[in-house]
């Protein structure tokens, strides 16, 4: 054999190391950064959005970085949930006639980092025209205006629910 | 609407069958390489360790698909690569030994034996071992195990002394190191009696200093093993084993009970008992010496140094890239093809090399924290913590000895190094990690996000 294909050899085995290091890394990716965002629906929204003529707020990625899309801090005419106090203070996210889910867990639709909070804390939902919270069995509790949510309570407007340090405004 | 998901762990065969590809070609490239070098390249040759490599590896993937389907895709390519670069090296020792100073060895078919016996000793331990909860039932057991091997040694007709540490045993002619078991043994004590006594370890016993120290009834049992091991070792002068055997306890330890206090306790303690061996025991002292003072031109010339200065010269000889496996003179340190197998992957591999081989027990030890933070049960979580832990010690404590980070001990580096207990011993830990990452991931799928 040649000179400088031993030489190639030589490099060759060591990459081929770094690869299989490389490889087992990408393999573990799921376990090292643990969620993963897709954005669902855009392509539609967009579409319909384009068609009216209308300008879309486009998506703002919020101070957590979960999230992008469903939280726009533009469209204030619509109902929306504002966070009033707490880490996500000033997010706000457009209420339409699906229902919220708040908590600490990624799955949730109102993602909160607070200890207090509990995985999936609260449910917002739609009935009759307005909106309910209910309690999902939260360890400290949720408060709706000082007082405390153990069956479906109705959300008015301007009304304050608390979970944990977090306080929810809805508003619109 | 942007929706945020919990990865799903997924079962990872055919990502493991990739990697062991990635493995066999690393394993069969590096034989290829020194065979080359040594002229005695048979493309024949080869390519029957080509196949037996590749039949032994796609054999021991087959029984993970049946037997522990869940179990993490890493692992086993990570090691058996390893275990191939480290036999490529000592092979590739054999031929310098033979060439230079004319000395017949065959460390290298040897190893190979060493090597298929402990996969299937893996292997065995994953289709033999369905739960690894049932080893809990064997806490106790296991510590007199433990500590009945570590005793072997001393058996008057049995045991060996080999360069002054007497940790060997001679057994149909064939000298093994119980030790290498023991700490198997001691780690699933340990998980064992930990997870039962946690709390009160924890939370009972008198206040000192602001720190909470436990009541001697609760740590009885566990302080008459260690104490008796650690006795016993230092008898045998097996240093390497000691510091290992004394780290894991203080770290199962602490992931047991999280108490700092542990730590603080234990690391005052090693320190006082390192500088009373330093006093106390000459082979302590000279160690030292040969570690602070490694270049003196009298430290050197007495002998006490030789073998770490010539291990330092030859990675600076490796370079960046290394003299290319098979082509530098790493036979020049004594005991090249075990306790300097670094040393020797160092010069050979260069830089570049060692810090793929580290990578790879890094990814090894993520996996064992990770599983042991996947799995339900408290004794699984101890028990890959404490063999995770003992695995990252144990390579800090044999890399840092050849780097001179800390003073030389005697140690094996897992799977590479020449020695048939330890690998037999470190295969076995494979078994059961990988056992142990089943039942995590499967847990995980079963639950969902």
């Amino acid at each position: 054999m040649s000179e400088i294909s031993i030489t190639l050899l030589r490099f060759g085995f060591l990459i081929l190391l770094w690869a299989l290091v490389l490889a087992a890394i990408a393999v573990l990716r799921a376990d090292l950064y643990g969620t993963r965002v897709t954005t669902r629906g855009r392509g539609r929204e967009a579409r319909r959005s384009d068609a009216r003529g209308d300008k879309v707020a486009s998506p703002s990625r919020s101070a957590t970085g979960i999230r992008t899309g469903s939280i726009s801090t533009r469209d204030k005419t619509a109902a929306h949930l504002a966070v009033t106090t707490g880490s996500l203070k000033g997010t706000t996210i457009p209420l339409g006639s699906a229902p919220i889910l708040v908590g600490r867990s990624p799955t949730c639709t109102l993602v909160i980092d607070d200890d207090y909070c509990s995985a999936k804390h609260c449910r917002i939902f739609p009935e009759d025209g307005g909106w309910m919270v209910e309690d999902l069995g939260s360890t400290n509790g949720t408060f709706l205006d000082n007082q405390r949510v153990d069956d479906p309570m109705p959300f008015k407007r301007g009304d304050k629910l608390r979970l944990g340090a977090t306080t929810v405004e809805l508003r619109g | 609407m942007a929706t945020v998901a919990e990865l799903q762990v997924r079962a990872g065969r055919r990502a493991e069958l990739g990697l062991l590809a990635v493995s066999w070609a690393i394993i069969v490239l590096a034989r290829a390489l020194v065979d080359y070098h040594a002229d005695v390249l048979v493309l024949a040759e080869l390519g029957w360790y080509a196949l037996a490599t590749g039949a032994l590896m796609g054999g021991a993937h087959l029984l993970m698909r049946r037997y522990a389907a869940n179990a993490d895709p890493v692992l086993l390519p990570a090691v058996f690569a390893l275990n191939g670069v480290g036999l490529a090296m000592i092979r590739r020792l054999d031929f310098a030994y033979a060439q230079y100073e004319g000395r017949d060895t065959s460390f290298g078919t040897t190893q190979i034996g060493w090597s298929i016996a402990g996969v299937a000793l893996a292997m065995s331990v994953i289709f033999l071992l369905r739960d690894h909860r049932k080893l809990r039932r064997f806490t106790y057991t296991a510590g007199i195990v433990g500590l009945v091997l570590y005793l072997l040694p001393l058996v008057p007709g049995l045991g060996v002394e080999i360069n002054g540490a007497r940790i060997w045993i001679s057994v149909l002619g064939r000298s093994l190191q119980p030790g290498e078991f023991a700490k198997i043994a001691m780690v699933v004590f340990f998980a064992g009696y930990l997870v039962t006594n946690r709390d009160t370890l924890t939370l009972a016993g008198p206040k000192f200093l602001g720190l909470r120290f436990p009541r001697p009834r609760d740590m009885g049992p566990l302080l008459v093993v260690w104490a008796a091991a650690l006795l016993l070792m230092v008898y045998e002068r097996d240093l390497g084993a000691s510091l290992l055997f004394f780290g894991i306890f203080l770290g199962m330890l602490y992931v047991a009970t999280q108490r700092i206090s542990w730590v603080i306790t234990g690391l005052a303690l090693f320190a006082f008992g390192a500088v009373v061996a330093g006093i106390v025991f000459p082979h302590v002292r000279a160690r030292y010496d040969g570690w602070l003072h490694a270049l003196d031109a009298d430290v050197y010339s007495s002998g006490t140094s030789y073998q770490l200065v010539g291990g330092m010269f030859g990675m600076a000889s490796g370079g960046l890239f290394g003299t290319g496996l098979g082509e530098g003179r790493p036979d020049l340190v004594p005991y090249a093809e075990s306790d300097f197998i670094i040393a020797s992957l160092g010069e050979e591999l260069g830089l570049t090399g060692l810090m793929a081989i580290l990578a790879l027990y890094l990814i090894i030890v993520q996996r064992a924290f990770r599983m042991s933070i996947g799995v339900r049960d408290g004794f699984g979580k101890l028990l890959a913590a404490g063999l995770g832990f003992a695995l990252a010690l144990q390579v800090f404590i044999v890399v840092g000895g050849v780097t001179r980070v800390i003073p030389l001990t005697g140690l094996t580096t897992p799977w590479l190094a020449y020695g048939g207990s330890s690998m037999l011993a470190n295969w076995i830990v494979v078994g059961l990690l990988l056992r142990i990452s089943d039942q995590a991931r499967r847990s995980a799928q079963e639950v969902g996000p």
